[in-house]
């Protein structure tokens, strides 16, 4: 083995920096609106208000690593909440159908886009541009452009109920045992893992971080984790959707990380032509992104649904762009072939902490686009100079 | 002196340390046709991007001298305000704008400031195409529903509308079948009646024969010699032999203790045609075997067809209607797919490393592996993280890739370091059958002897191993045998025995000189 005469690296900061940007971001809007974001009923409102531009981001995040978007998710998801609620109210059927019909949706419109992308070579912005249209349109059909709902209680759980709680009186108000108790195994999770990780770079000689940067960075985490969880212990416990977002984050995390069909997917946005040459069939690669795609966006329409009740003809209007602005924001590159889902989801969430905080302090949403917008440039141009200066 | 349109002395160009260009010289006088020749990669293109501007003035050591004034040309434009305009093997035409729109891009036509006159742009782009011979053509039709033989004599259009004095062509019958050649060489013929210059860089040399007033003869990125017509021996072989005239030193690795075994690899009647033109053969009933423990060179010149049957070969990444049979370990295969052709134990390793082999964003490790992990590094799609990170580093060691650690990104490498993980990817896929296509183009000296001594390894182990390579001294230094390839068929084979530099050229201008002659009948 030859020996490192580098064993030591510094962090690399634009990989953290997102979080840094997250605590930052946080910071200013505590101080502006005077804590109101802070407090329990608000951070719990941030992970429901937030659930479905997260789910959609993860999927968002696969486009954008083959170097496209998709524009449809939006539409995809007011049609799935739709056949969802004319399923149980029009249909009078039971809520699992509903789902496993808005399910079937969003699958169909995923082969849809991705027979089109993948097999015909139909540019992704064309496809998709044609399926956003064609979904609102439909979903405009569908619901006789007015609001169904209200929905059973049953079915509004998955967007707006918590897991059972034991809670215990705690200072002015209570505490739940369940979320502490969460939060413990996370923290363990996470402590176990980066020794983990770091014991395998020492085992093949690879350059690690000095111990005070890896513990600083877990000291963050572990923060960011506490102050979650705490304050959503002090309100109603945790959220289902908050459930549902750590079971996607962990298995789109693990696909894109240690999957043969996950890394194909930054092989092919790395190079296609290349990636072709080494026994992809990029075609395949292509439609079963897309097809991911629609999936996902059935899951965001029945959270947003479940959410608010009722399936109304304008919902996830522009959800597409809060997607596609998580992945830039998260690190992706436009080009594709970089970027990461914990990437993706602090993207998502540095765009809802905007939303929420911009929300607090009184703006209104012209002034909070024009501040979302600024924000995204600001963040790819950064994400561009600094790779420039590298040459 | 005065009747030297051009001089260029003592030109000396570097990238990155290597001298692509030393100490070159060339006089062109006026009003001649005047050929550069040389094997590929002695220089030609780079000397004409320094005449053209393409390399700045100051990114080079020496003088232009062009109608008695000393040029410094910092861009394309400068050089074409005096008169010099390149036209290069690649079309620079606007697929899809009219005739007579193409023949003025970036000249256009105007009435106004900055509005184009397209009465003015019509008529004179007839009297423009008048000249090359092409007086019936519709203007007005998509440059692209033309042939690429009327499209290379637009772009001469284009070039004499700018009023060019001094015309560079760079391979323009490269792509042009020999009707289309005649044409074009004809056209050339008539323009220096008219008293335009001539630089025509070629690498058939008998239209060099047919054309030409001197030719200029580079090697290596110096100047061998120029010879004039009437003047000096102007033969083929006169040429071919100051081409390659070069001594061979201890460049190629010896290769030791090899038993050729078996043939493991053979091609029978291999025939594809042109991926956009089903009519355009490609390559005619290609016949080849390869023994385990051999190394045989494909030889060609460039646009022989090399490429193409490799890449046909692997996985039909190349052509269509594309038939014959492949046999790998005696087995005959069918190779549908890239995918097939990895489970079948091929492996092909592209000419272009940047555009085909690797994903520069990515690092070593993940270009290294991705061709063989479905196969070797996963279990029901789960990568074992753990067995990459040690082949990638048994691999980095073994054949010697110079960086810090395997998550190094490829993009940061060197050329030479770059070519190495390709191999090694490759080689992770356990092939049986390696096809190497220019596997030392744009690397150091220091990295092809490397890349020689993974050849040898490979050919120790029992693989069949085939060599694509431009560079005749290669193909002699690496391979036992060698298939010469020309205009798409078997020109001919010869042994480790027979085989030079000579044999070679002679055997493709036999084979063209028949080409040419059925041709005729």
């Amino acid at each position: 083995m030859e020996t490192n005469n580098k064993k030591y690296v510094k962090m690399d900061i634009k990989q953290y920096g997102m979080f840094f940007a997250l605590i930052a971001i946080y910071l200013v809007f505590a101080v502006l609106t005077k804590g109101a974001n802070t407090t329990p009923m608000n951070i719990n409102n941030l992970i429901m208000q937030n659930g479905y531009v997260v789910i959609l981001a993860i999927g968002m995040l696969l486009c954008v690593l083959t170097g496209n978007i998709d524009l449809g998710v939006g539409s995809v998801v007011a049609v799935c909440g739709s056949v969802a609620g004319i399923i149980m109210m029009d249909l009078k059927m039971n809520m699992w159908v509903a789902i496993i019909a808005a399910l079937l949706v969003g699958l169909l419109t995923g082969i849809f886009a991705g027979f089109f992308i993948a097999y015909l070579g139909i540019p992704p912005f064309v496809t998709t541009l044609a399926t956003m249209l064609m979904g609102r349109g439909l979903t405009y059909t569908l619901l006789q452009a007015q609001t169904k709902g209200p929905f059973d209680q049953s079915y509004n759980f998955i967007g707006a109920g918590f897991l059972p709680v034991i809670k215990i009186p705690f200072g002015d108000g209570t505490l739940d045992i369940v979320s502490i108790v969460v939060a413990v195994i996370a923290s363990a999770a996470l402590i176990f893992s980066e020794i983990k990780s770091n014991a395998t770079k020492r085992k093949y000689n690879f350059a690690v971080n000095p111990t005070w940067q890896i513990v600083l960075k877990l000291a963050v985490m572990l923060f960011i984790i506490w102050f979650f969880f705490y304050k959503l212990s002090r309100y109603n416990g945790l959220p289902f959707v908050l459930l549902i977002m750590v079971i996607l984050i962990g298995i789109y995390g693990f696909i894109t990380s240690k999957t043969v069909a996950g890394r194909q997917i930054y092989a092919l946005g790395g190079n296609r032509k290349a990636a072709n040459l080494s026994g992809i069939d990029t075609n395949k690669v292509f439609f079963w992104v897309y097809v991911n795609m629609g999936v996902l966006s059935a899951i965001a329409g029945i959270v947003l649904s479940a959410r608010n009740g009722s399936a109304t003809p304008k919902a996830g209007d522009g959800f597409e762009m809060d997607a596609i602005a998580s992945c830039y924001i998260g690190g992706a590159a436009v080009a594709g072939g970089a970027g990461s889902i914990v990437g993706a989801v602090v993207g998502a969430f540095i765009m809802g902490i905007l939303n929420n905080g911009m929300s607090l302090f009184g703006w209104s949403t012209d002034i909070q686009k024009i501040v979302k917008g600024a924000v995204l440039l600001g963040a790819v141009t950064l994400d561009v100079l600094s790779k420039r200066k590298k040459g | 002196m005065s009747d030297y349109i051009l001089e260029m002395n003592h030109i000396t160009k570097e990238f990155s340390g290597v001298k692509a260009l030393d100490d070159v010289n060339l006089k062109v006088k006026k009003g001649e046709i005047h050929a550069i020749c040389g094997e590929n990669g002695a220089g030609k293109s780079t000397l004409m991007n320094v005449l053209s501007g393409v390399y700045p003035f100051g990114t080079y050591e020496g003088d232009i001298l062009y109608k008695g004034e000393h040029c410094k040309f910092h861009n394309l434009r400068d050089s074409e305000a005096k008169g010099i305009v390149i036209i290069h093997q690649e079309l620079a035409l606007s697929p899809l704008l009219s005739v007579a729109e193409n023949v003025f891009i970036g000249n256009e036509q105007t009435s106004m400031k900055g509005v184009i006159d397209w009465t003015a742009t019509r008529r004179r782009a007839v009297e423009m195409l008048a000249k090359v011979g092409l007086e019936h053509e519709d203007v007005n039709v998509p440059v692209n529903s033309l042939g690429v033989g009327k499209q290379q004599l637009i772009e001469i259009a284009k070039a004499l509308a700018k009023k060019v004095e001094l015309l560079i062509l760079d391979e323009p019958t490269a792509a042009l079948n020999d009707e289309e050649s005649r044409k074009l060489l004809d056209i050339m013929l008539q323009l220096k009646e008219h008293g335009i210059t001539c630089i025509i860089i070629s690498h058939k040399l008998n239209e060099i024969e047919y054309v030409s007033d001197s030719v200029t003869i580079i090697r290596d990125g110096h100047t061998i010699e120029t010879l004039v017509k009437g003047v000096d021996d102007y033969s083929e072989d006169r040429v071919i032999k100051a081409m390659v005239g070069r001594e061979m030193t201890n460049r190629y690795p010896v290769r030791e203790g090899v038993t050729v075994g078996d043939v493991i690899f053979e091609v029978n009647n291999w025939n594809v045609f042109h991926p956009d033109d089903e009519h355009r053969q490609i390559l005619k009933d290609i016949n080849i075997r390869v023994r385990s423990g051999e190394v045989v060179g494909l030889a060609g010149l460039m646009g022989a067809g090399r490429t193409e049957f490799a890449m046909s070969l692997f996985g039909r990444s190349y052509g269509q209607k594309i038939s014959g049979t492949v046999k790998i370990n005696g087995k005959e295969v069918k190779l549908k797919t890239v995918k097939d052709a990895i489970n079948a134990k091929l492996a092909y390793i592209s000419e272009d490393r940047k555009t085909y082999g690797l994903n520069l964003i990515g690092d070593i490790k993940e270009n290294m592996t991705i061709a063989a992990r479905p196969k070797y590094f996963s279990k029901n799609g789960v990568i074992n993280a753990n067995d990459e990170i040690v082949a990638a580093q048994e691999y980095k060691k073994r054949i010697n890739v110079k960086a810090n650690s395997i998550n190094q990104v490829v993009g940061a490498l060197s050329g030479g370091n770059q070519q190495k993980v390709v191999v090694a990817k490759w080689m992770m896929t356990q092939p049986d059958v390696l096809i190497m296509d220019e596997p030392t183009r744009g690397i150091d000296v220091g990295a092809k002897y490397e890349i020689y001594c993974v050849i040898n390894e490979l050919a120790k182990s029992g693989k069949a191993v085939i060599v694509i390579s431009s560079e005749l001294p290669e193909i002699i230094g690496t391979c036992d045998r060698v298939y010469v390839i020309n205009e798409g068929e078997i020109a001919g084979e010869l042994t480790k025995e027979e085989v030079t530099q000579e044999k070679i050229m002679q055997c493709i201008m036999a084979h063209q000189r028949k080409g040419d002659e059925d041709g005729n009948e």
